[in-house]
């Protein structure tokens, strides 16, 4: 057993963080958030010439043919940059479409990878969870096809995306329906987030004509399709989590050894080397969960649906933990909007809710071992 | 001590024996006192303020309204109550006090706005200023005129407040006064800075500074506002070049303005809770109305067991704060002076208020912490409350404290 990344692993995740570091320093991360420009193309295409978008799909769709470990390693960079853009709901949207069989989903693919199209997934009922079974929103039958009414919400990166991937019923049946964002009846409402690097949007569709050959998949295809996009997008919020959580770490630590006060380093009091230590440890552990999540997903291990819970529980709770605790090491300066702490802490506080936070996580854990 | 009425004999609480030495019902006194008070708040208390903050007009107006507020509870006889009579208070009991806030509370009257000085200023000046001092600031300070802000804290000098360099040095009748501040809260809005500067830089650090009483108009007094991660810029850098402060504006002993420094931190502990609790019942108050009107996945939320345990246990959290600070006001009137014990408040509100925040977020899930959920309050509260336990004083400093002044453990630094 190797519980470590392997060589190519650790490569590619020097050339992540080297690559994001060049590109996208944290001063032009504000400057994006300042004009709420996060989904800026030339931030898309820079992603996507390194071949990111969809680098655990398969190559025949333009994929890099590599696994969850590496999408886990590139995730967490991203987090660890405070990454604006559509990664996160890209690659959902992606792995959604690489799951069913429809012409549809060949002819999007290449595109997306490419970096051309984006793509995002519209899963939540409002007033819904993020339990398929409760999803009602109902495709309603009009000759010829179908016309689809009604409103999902927390749909990320909703207004820059090309293709909404709609997650609705069809009858009984759960259905994933393709819908151009610019389609007659539907509209984004953007709901300003906490964290002004990630955009959410409440989506309503109103009558939006679907033909038939715009509803993907339905039924069991449908809901396994879904099932396992969200293990993996569930997966890379676990690791931009620990990304966030890594550069907390690494601020932190140094900052307690570089600032003085009753002429000693302040990480020199216990008080500080405990919640530093706390950091590390949550860090740490957190890493272990996500990229034994990663490994366990890639390769289809039993207990892969649990792993992925424990994970999202796990980094839910000890994320902003660790975002506390890196405030309150920093002291006043942490608290400001002038030091970055907080563009981490709020990072992380999205993605402590986005597909069910430590409560909901438990439940699906406590649900797969009371079976 | 407080709260209800008296128990009919046969109704004694389980574990009650004759010879209980303490008494939690109100006297008939006290419950006068109570009627008094939701008399005159019903009466005077200004309808809600609903409007978001966004902007500095917003701002502004929400300011004159707590403004309006202070003046409305001066007028009423009802400002400063716990201060002695000859300063404009009402000399009231720790118990009244008690009955006050939580009538404040339940007559959901607005926030106060004179923290700093009500609390922390005005109660050191009774200490330790001068009569001309008590003539000149007090009643302005009830009043809602005078507006304190707290100059203490410097970049290098934070937890280490003794290490501060803001220099003071006599010239005649005046200081003449060089430095920085920062972190001042309401320093924007203030008036008058309560500002500990040091007066003898050849001494031992403790013993060469002096607290002043300085007009923030004063000459050579810039104001720069601070950002904090709430979007807010409710905190300020001050800076100070050649700035004269009348030497009668010295308040205490020159040099001994590290043990006025620590009196008005030691009020500021202890009274800011009390005031809190208004805020945080406020809140819960809020949530818990929230929370009746959101359905999740097919049913009302509140009919969730695991989001009921949760908001029970921020109301529980809640009320063990109310009665934390009742023991720890009641123990300090018999003793009287400033005591290590606000620690123990100042630690317990600041974390409270941190698990209660976190708590709605999690009651109300993902929308409820956007900024168009309620106005972003929840979301705001969140990132608030993490400011609790560096402000006055940090958690760590407090369990320092704790542990060395109150349980007498040897010092650890
Ligand atoms: C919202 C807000 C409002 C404020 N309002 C005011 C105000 O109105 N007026 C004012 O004067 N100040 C104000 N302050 C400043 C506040 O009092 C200081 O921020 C605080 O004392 C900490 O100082 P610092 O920020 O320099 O952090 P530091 O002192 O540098 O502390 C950094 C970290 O080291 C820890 N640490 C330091 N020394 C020790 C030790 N000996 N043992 C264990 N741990 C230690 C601290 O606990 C903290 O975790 C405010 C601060 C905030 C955040």
């Amino acid at each position: 057993m190797e519980f470590d990344l392997s060589k190519p692993q650790k490569l590619l995740r020097e050339t992540a963080r080297a690559t994001l570091s060049r590109h996208f320093p944290l001063s032009r991360v504000r400057e994006w958030m300042a004009i709420g420009a996060t989904n800026e193309d030339s931030l898309w295409s820079t992603i996507a010439d390194q071949g990111w978008v969809g680098l655990h799909l398969d190559n025949s769709i333009g994929g890099l043919g590599l696994g969850l470990v590496e999408l886990t390693v590139v995730a967490e960079e991203m987090g660890r940059a405070c990454m604006p853009g559509p990664y996160l709901a890209t690659t959902w949207a992606a792995t959604l479409l690489a799951q069913i069989d429809s012409p549809k989903s060949t002819e999007l693919l290449p595109s997306i990878t490419a970096g051309e199209h984006k793509a995002t997934v519209a899963l939540m009922d409002q007033d819904g969870d993020w339990d398929l079974k409760n999803i009602a929103m109902q495709l309603t039958p009009s000759e010829p096809g179908w016309k689809l009414t009604g409103r999902k919400t927390l749909v990320l990166d909703a207004d820059s995306a090309h293709t909404l991937l709609c997650v609705v019923r069809q009858s009984s049946k759960l259905a994933i329906v393709f819908v151009p964002r610019k389609a007659t009846g539907v509209s984004c409402e953007k709901k300003r987030s906490l964290d002004a690097t990630r955009s959410l949007y409440d989506v309503a569709f109103n009558e939006v004509t679907i033909a038939e050959s715009d509803v993907l998949a339905v039924g069991e295809q449908a809901h396994s399709a879904i099932e396992q996009s969200i293990r993996v997008a569930t997966l890379a919020a676990c690791a931009e989590m620990l990304g966030a959580m890594q550069w907390i770490h690494e601020t932190t630590i140094e900052y307690a050894q570089t600032r003085k006060q009753f002429d000693r380093s302040i990480g020199s009091y216990q008080a500080v080397q405990h919640q530093c230590a706390d950091i590390h440890l949550m860090t740490e552990s957190a890493r272990a969960a996500t990229y034994y999540a990663a490994w366990a997903l890639t390769s289809n291990a039993p207990d892969a649906c649990k792993a992925i819970a424990i994970a999202k529980a796990y980094c839910s709770e000890v994320g902003r933990e660790v975002g506390h605790r890196g405030v309150q090491v920093h002291g006043g300066i942490g608290f400001t909007w002038e030091h970055d702490m907080h563009l981490f802490l709020k990072r992380i506080k999205v993605c402590e809710f986005l597909f069910g936070d430590a409560t909901w996580q438990r439940e699906q854990i406590a649900r797969l071992i009371l079976k | 001590m407080v709260l209800g009425g008296r128990y009919p004999s046969r109704q004694r609480p389980v574990g009650w024996t004759a010879r209980s030495l303490m008494d939690l019902t109100l006297s008939a006194q006290e419950l006068q006192f109570r009627n008094t008070v939701r008399g005159w708040l019903q009466a005077n208390v200004p309808p809600p303020w609903t409007r978001p903050l966004r902007d500095s007009e917003a701002k502004r107006e929400y300011f004159a309204y707590l403004r309006d507020w202070q003046r409305t509870l001066f007028d009423g006889g009802w400002a400063g109550i716990s201060w002695p009579k000859e300063h404009g208070g009402r000399g009231v009991s720790i118990i009244e006090q008690s009955i006050f806030q939580e009538e404040l509370a339940l007559a959901q009257a607005p926030d106060r706005l004179g923290v700093i000085g009500e609390g922390l200023v005005g109660p050191t000046i009774i200490a330790v200023g001068t009569e001309a001092q008590k003539q000149r600031f007090l009643k302005p300070l009830l009043m809602g005129e005078h507006i304190w802000c707290q100059g203490f804290s410097e970049p290098d000098a934070g937890s280490d407040l003794a290490a501060l360099g803001t220099k003071a040095v006599l010239d005649g009748d005046h200081y003449v006064v060089n430095g920085q501040k920062i972190w001042t809260s309401f320093g924007h809005v203030a008036n008058w800075c309560l500002l500990v500067v040091r007066t003898d830089s050849a001494a031992p650090k403790h013993k060469g500074l002096t607290c002043l009483l300085v007009d923030m108009k004063s000459p050579g007094v810039v104001v720069r506002p601070l950002r904090m991660m709430t979007g807010d810029e409710e905190s300020n850098e001050l800076f100070f070049t050649d700035v004269c402060v009348p030497e009668s504006n010295l308040l205490g002993q020159v040099n001994q303005g590290w043990g006025v420094a620590m009196t008005a931190l030691d009020k500021e502990r202890a009274n800011l809770g009390t005031g809190l609790y208004l805020r945080y019942k406020r809140h819960l108050d809020s949530l818990l109305e929230r929370a009746k009107t959101m359905r999740r996945a097919g049913r009302p939320i509140t009919e969730d067991p695991i989001v009921r345990q949760k908001l029970a246990q921020s109301y529980l959290d809640l009320e063990v704060f109310r009665l934390n600070s009742l023991r720890t006001l009641s123990g300090m009137s018999h003793s009287n002076a400033p005591s290590p014990e606000g620690s123990i408040l100042k630690l317990y509100w600041s974390e409270m208020n941190q698990r209660n925040a976190q708590l709605a977020l999690e009651v109300l899930g993902l929308p409820g912490q956007s900024w168009d959920f309620d106005d972003g309050r929840w979301g705001y509260n969140y990132l608030r409350s993490r400011g609790n336990t560096i402000e006055a004083g940090t958690s760590e400093i407090q369990r320092n404290i704790i542990a060395q002044r109150v349980l007498g453990l040897p010092r650890s630094y």
